[in-house]
């Protein structure tokens, strides 16, 4: 893989609040329509390191491109090259499929026409035909995280940053979540997700696992779970986060 | 201990729990299982006279929850789902607070919440709002035991917490369960199903199966094959369009087959062979809660839809 394939780069990428060092130093690369797991325990920098990927918050030092921009000098580049969804649920309750569909693409800056296009294959695609005029909120959980991944992907980004995407949704409805995001990837979207779903983040390419702000690990899953002898990512994760040393 | 008798409960029309029915006995970890929006902590707030249901009703030790409210009042420890203790006070306050308004101190059942309480003692000073998630999560359970309560209710206690706090939890757990605590525990997370005594796995208001996890496994009536292939999204695919396949899922590096009829592993890898799928392994396999919850959903038909309200 050349330089150009990349879709993110990070070199030595900090955060710092005061003397606390969020994110210390990450460095690492993810490929185009790769599908890259960013595992951690709650408070290892996470949801730090996201929101500097995604142009929301500055650095304190190190490098980064996202989709070829620079993360310090063209965010407002990145933000348009980028999708996200967290587990938050980011739709409009009280407005129909129909319609947030069109709000979110008319932001990501879709034409009229696209817009159309692109919205009907969309719901078509998740089968909504039925409901497209529906309010959001009257979907079950499951349908609203598939239709949110959808939108986030609709203006075609380079990356989609997904945070938490799968949490409290049925078992079989997760894994249709997750044939959405191997169709993205194969469409060479590259996928950035975090899970507290461990069998998950064997579906990914590569999986990071994050500790006390470091990325202690990258690797495929089945590279890490011969490393370090164990049989799931689960153990993997168990065997590395207990080795935490951040408290309060 | 608990009884649920045919408990029904609607929001604006629409059936959040339908006619359920179990018992949870004396002493035991009792978990419901199931995804957001199955029922569970309707149930949950039923039990603890927050809500009523529209019909049916729940004995505790004999009692009938509605008519005798007080004492289940005073005799459980509810941890809702969301963190609902006072974020301006301190870590002591809040404590001393839920001690004080069940008429008890802090000192009478300190044994009760020793354990997990004393990883809270360095930081008794500062405002709950302040914490960690992994502490917040200690102290609710520290207010929820500190009056001794005979039932400990927890929603979801481990929902959206990793899996280094969520093992650290179940421990805690299993703690409060040999000093005699009652514990009903609801989690999305089928994995957590296996450290209770007993589950009953929920889907939209109704339950699936209630046993023990090994009885709920040993239920599993079809055949079960495990392949292992690094091409998961393209075998999952070629196995859609196989002939006698019914269902297959992902599990993390594996796919689960589940099959009424008996095909062999030779079969099964020849048929996958002709769709392309060069490198497979296959075995048959033992069944994990997670595959007998899925089974449930496809058998009982209770798929999530849109517009089945």
């Amino acid at each position: 893989m050349n330089n150009k394939d990349f879709t993110i780069t990070a070199k030595n990428l900090t955060k710092q609040f005061g003397d606390f060092t969020a994110v210390d130093a990450i460095s690492f690369e993810v490929g185009k329509g790769e599908i890259f797991g960013f595992l951690g325990a709650n408070g290892a920098g996470k949801t730090t390191a996201i929101k500097m990927l995604c142009g929301l918050s500055m650095p304190s030092s190190g490098e980064a491109t996202i989709a070829g921009y620079d993360i310090y000098k063209e965010p407002e580049m990145i933000k348009k090259n980028i999708g996200y969804m967290s587990q938050h649920f980011s739709l409009y309750q009280d407005m129909t499929i129909r319609e947030n569909i069109r709000f979110y693409a008319g932001i990501y800056g879709l034409t009229n026409k696209q817009i159309k296009e692109r919205g009907e294959q969309l719901i078509k695609e998740l089968k909504l035909e039925n409901f497209a005029d529906r309010f959001v909120a009257d979907l079950p959980l499951g349908f609203k995280q598939k239709l949110a991944f959808s939108i986030a992907v609709i203006h075609n980004p380079k990356i989609v940053f997904l945070d938490e995407p799968t949490s409290g949704v049925d078992p079989i409805t997760r894994r249709q979540f997750w044939g959405l995001i191997y169709e993205a990837s194969h469409r060479g979207i590259t996928v950035f997700v975090t899970t507290h779903y461990l069998e998950e983040a064997e579906y990914c390419d590569r999986v990071s696992i994050m500790v006390d702000g470091e990325m202690r690990d990258l690797d495929t899953p089945v590279g890490l779970m011969k490393k370090y002898n164990k049989k799931t990512m689960n153990d993997v994760f168990l065997y590395m986060a207990v080795r935490s040393k951040r408290k309060e | 201990m608990v009884e649920f008798h045919h408990i029904n409960k609607s929001y604006d029309g629409e059936p959040a729990v339908k006619d359920i029915s179990f018992t949870v006995d004396k002493g035991e970890l009792f978990g419901l299982i199931g995804p957001d929006g199955a029922g569970k902590s309707t149930l949950f707030r039923i039990l603890t006279t927050v809500l009523l249901p529209d019909s049916g009703k729940i004995l505790f030790d004999g009692r009938d929850v509605v008519e005798d409210y007080k004492y289940i009042r005073r005799n459980v420890g509810y941890m809702p789902g969301k963190f609902s203790l006072y974020q301006d006070l301190s870590v002591r306050e809040n404590l001393e607070f839920f001690a004080t308004i069940f008429n008890t101190t802090i000192e009478e059942n300190y044994d009760l919440i020793k354990d997990i309480y004393e990883q809270l003692e360095p930081f008794e000073n500062r405002r709950a709002g302040a914490l960690s998630g992994g502490m917040k999560q200690k102290l609710a359970l520290s207010c929820a035991l500190i009056h001794k309560p005979k039932i400990l209710v927890l929603d979801e206690p481990t929902f959206g917490v990793d899996a280094v706090s969520r093992k650290e939890f179940w421990e805690m757990l299993k703690g409060l369960k040999e000093k005699g605590v009652t514990i009903l525990v609801s989690t999305p997370y089928m994995d957590e199903a296996e450290l209770c005594d007993r589950v009953a796995l929920i889907q939209k208001g109704d339950i699936l199966e209630i046993d023990t996890p090994e009885g709920i496994i040993n239920k599993f009536d079809k055949k079960l094959y495990k392949l292992r292939t690094p091409e998961i999204y393209p075998t999952l695919t070629a196995l859609s369009k196989m002939e006698g396949m019914e269902l297959s899922f992902s599990f993390g590096q594996e796919i689960h087959i589940y099959l009424k009829e008996d095909i062999d592993e030779i079969g099964l890898e020849k048929q996958l062979k002709e769709q392309g799928i060069q490198q497979v392994e296959v075995s048959k396999g033992r069944p994990g809660i997670e595959d007998c919850f899925m089974d449930l959903m496809v058998s009982g038909n209770l798929l999530e839809e849109v517009g089945d309200e």
